[in-house]
């Protein structure tokens, strides 16, 4: 799990935004990437009334779930376990681990290969297993390119995004035995499938997310297109599945319509290749399938967000990436910059609910409030309205009813609050306002503000010798 | 496009009356904008109405997590608009916090929310108001131009009053309107985001005076004076920079743009 270096989390964020936005080849890679992506998703998305009502009701299927959230999750684990599959709950990233490690432990699992899951992201299970000496291999194509490089995803649904075609060619012939270098997408691709096919069927358990679990059927369904999330949940003897406990949806009937959104919006595909519906384990006399299921269920944190009627909105997203793939922040820093296991918009408002509002709060100011997530998010989180919310608490007297997260608080400074509440003074009252605005323009400065950081990259703003109510007054006397 | 309004906005006739909310960016900085704006309602047959105790919507404190701040400024305003006249706002950006962040600013206090609740059914942006309520047509009278249009986001995707500055750029006969790459992208100006976060700020606005130089167009305009003033100031910079002494992309508010080409004046 990646943390924030404390004790200031904003200039920690700040030097590696810096970092990411000096590095012009990267900020290419990004940009180009997103307009692929930005124009892949409009090709979905013709009919604009088609994608309201789709909206609509994804929202909708959201919204009723988060309401029903735990008459569901029962109903959940009564399906699951009667179908074969073993429920666990886990409070956090520890407990989730501990879970994982102690089914391991009991199957004698030397090795695990996993599919695409950015919950075990979230919760470190790669160093958890290997600090207690079982592999952990990545099987998703850019999952396994960011494991080789040492490094972690910079995007929830493309994992290495940020990493040229040459750099992967470089990093296949370091740490590839008998590779070649080449620059061949295609051939790239064939040099990694290799390798992962061996491991599947070396691997004692297979590892995967979980994209819906429907609660009336205890089927859990997962989103993939390369196949491997398939092989990791048939051909090991085990699987575990993680997932957060938002992921759940009533009924069968809800999943198509969310899938839909999801990868229309994800990576602008009518569907994917494979969609998984995995209802119990290998049944006697079936030929394949594991002998054991396992769902675990993390909280890590989701249950402060649940209990805020406002805040419950993050839970209702689907993690398709659209948010991160319009921002034109995200599209300027990349994913590792926000030094969280989400980045972009979904990041920063989720992040603060598993890691605390200290550790996270910068990411809530890094954001211009344009609305290009809002206006994409398929389930239509109020995403700008939750990113207000989180500087209001960050920056909350302690104590307060303003105050209610973990780390609220955090980003008070005695400074900034007393310029806000001379600011407040002077525009709430006309004579100051006037008198502060009379000098500015009679000064030309704008010497209340501090301009150094404006006047780095732009030419100072300089007020007019006039204001327009003095202008107004000359015309009409 | 999906604006935060979902369903299409009912416009009113034409009144014989409407309020001016100047917005403090235009009242301390760019007042010609604010003249013009008054001179374009007034040729329309509507007599404006300046209330004097006018600040500041609030917005600056409301987005950077100051609420009480925020609501203290707003409430000053919910005041100074008794008649039922609409008010006509030069900013996208400050109408959408009156039309669709006043109602939740306020949400605790009843008598309050009513208030802020009536006044934002009566909040329109200034291109929005000339296309939908004053019927502008006028046509242009000045020299052939091409010109680049920049719409703020919340112009863009909480008032759709993006669609109505380029309507009435698209009446003027002789003004080719460019098309810049990524127009419907943020110009990272953010409010207090610009100084808070003035290196990511900095690189999206470079973007933004990078994409608006390449259509070659003489100018840029837009109804909203923070990006206006974002976009110019880098502009501005990046000649100093580089010794030039004419401005690579001048720019103004699309009030005064109008007004000009559209007033018999000199363009
Ligand atoms: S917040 Fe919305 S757009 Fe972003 S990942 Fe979640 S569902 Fe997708």
């Amino acid at each position: 799990m990646s943390q924030m270096a404390m004790p200031d989390p904003a200039s920690a964020f700040r030097q590696r935004s810096r970092s990411a936005v000096d590095d012009s080849a990267q900020r290419q890679n990004f940009r180009s990437a997103m307009d692929y992506l930005q124009a892949k998703r409009r090709t979905q998305f013709p009919d604009e009334q088609e994608l309201v009502g789709l909206r609509d009701l994804g929202e909708a299927i959201r919204r009723y779930s988060l309401a029903n959230l735990p008459r569901l999750l029962e109903q959940l684990e009564q399906n699951l376990t009667a179908n074969g599959i073993r429920v666990h709950w886990a409070e956090n990233a520890e407990e989730a681990n501990a879970i994982a490690l102690a089914i391991a432990r009991r199957v004698e699992a030397r090795r695990i290969v996993k599919g695409k899951s950015m919950v075990s992201e979230e919760i470190g299970f790669n160093h958890a297993m290997q600090a207690a000496g079982i592999e952990a291999l990545e099987s998703d194509m850019g999952e396994y390119i960011v494991q080789l490089a040492g490094e972690t995803p910079s995007h929830i649904i493309m994992p290495a995004i940020h990493k040229t075609k040459q750099a992967i060619a470089a990093l296949f012939v370091e740490k590839i035995p008998g590779v070649e270098y080449t620059e061949d997408v295609d051939a790239l691709i064939q040099i990694g499938r290799r390798v992962l096919r061996r491991k599947f069927a070396e691997a004692d358990i297979g590892l995967s997310g979980v994209n819906f679990a429907v609660a009336e059927t205890g089927t859990l369904c997962l989103v993939e297109n390369e196949g491997n999330g398939r092989m990791c949940t048939t051909v090991p003897r085990v699987h575990i599945a993680v997932t957060g406990i938002e992921k759940v949806v009533e009924k069968l009937e809800h999943v198509p319509p969310l899938f839909s959104l999801l990868t229309r919006s994800a990576t602008g595909q009518a569907v994917t290749t494979y969609l998984n519906l995995i209802s119990h384990p290998r049944q006697p006399g079936e030929k394949d399938g594991p002998e054991e299921v396992h769902l675990i269920l993390i909280d890590n944190g989701r249950s402060q967000a649940y209990a805020d009627a406002q805040l419950r909105t993050t839970l209702q997203c689907i993690r398709c990436g659209a948010c991160m793939n319009h921002c034109p922040v995200y599209a300027r820093i990349g994913g590792h910059a926000y030094g969280t296991t989400y980045p972009g918009p979904i990041g920063a408002i989720v992040s603060p609910h598993m890691l605390g509002l200290a550790a996270t709060y910068p990411l809530a100011f890094a954001s211009t409030l344009c609305h290009a997530c809002v206006e994409v998010c398929p389930v239509r989180i109020p995403i700008t309205d939750l990113l207000i919310r989180l500087r209001n608490e960050a920056q909350a007297q302690p104590g307060t009813v303003n105050a209610s997260l973990r780390g609220s608080g955090a980003a008070r400074t005695a400074l900034v609050s007393a310029i806000w509440n001379a600011w407040a003074l002077i525009y709430s009252r006309l004579g100051l306002y006037c008198l502060t605005s009379w000098f500015m323009s009679r000064g030309r400065a704008l010497s209340p503000i501090e301009q150094g950081a404006w006047t780095r990259s732009r030419t100072p703003l300089t007020p007019a010798p006039r204001r327009l109510r003095d202008l107004l007054k000359d015309r009409r006397p | 496009m999906e604006t935060s309004c979902h369903s299409p906005r009912q416009y009113p006739p034409k009144p014989g009356n409407a309020y001016l909310f100047a917005t403090c960016l235009v009242d301390q900085f760019a007042p010609e904008a604010g003249l013009d704006t008054v001179r374009l309602l007034e040729r329309e047959g509507i007599v404006v109405h300046f209330p004097p105790d006018q600040t500041c919507c609030g917005q600056p404190a409301y987005t950077s997590g100051y609420p009480d701040e925020a609501r203290a400024v707003a409430r000053r305003q919910l005041d100074l608009f008794p008649e039922p006249w609409p008010v006509v706002v030069p900013s996208g950006s400050c109408a959408a916090m009156m039309r669709h962040h006043y109602p939740k600013l306020f949400a605790d206090d009843a008598a309050l929310l009513a208030k802020a609740r009536e006044l934002s059914q009566r909040v329109f942006e200034l291109t929005e108001f000339l296309v939908h309520v004053a019927g502008f047509k006028h046509s242009d009278s000045g020299q052939p131009c091409t010109i680049a249009l920049h719409t703020s986001c919340h112009a863009r995707r909480e008032m759709g009053s993006h669609e109505t500055s380029a309507t009435l750029l698209a009446g003027l006969a002789k003004v080719r309107v460019e098309q810049q790459a990524r127009s419907e992208e943020c110009c990272g100006f953010g409010g207090t985001f610009s100084i808070r976060e003035p290196d990511i700020s900095a690189a999206i606005v470079s973007d933004k005076v990078d994409s608006l130089c390449a259509t070659g167009a003489e100018r840029v305009v837009s109804a909203d004076c923070g990006c206006l003033f974002n976009i110019l100031g880098r502009a501005a910079k990046l000649d100093q920079i580089a010794g030039r002494k004419t401005p690579t992309l001048p720019g103004e508010h699309i009030a005064s743009f109008l007004w000009r080409r559209t007033s018999g004046k000199q363009a």
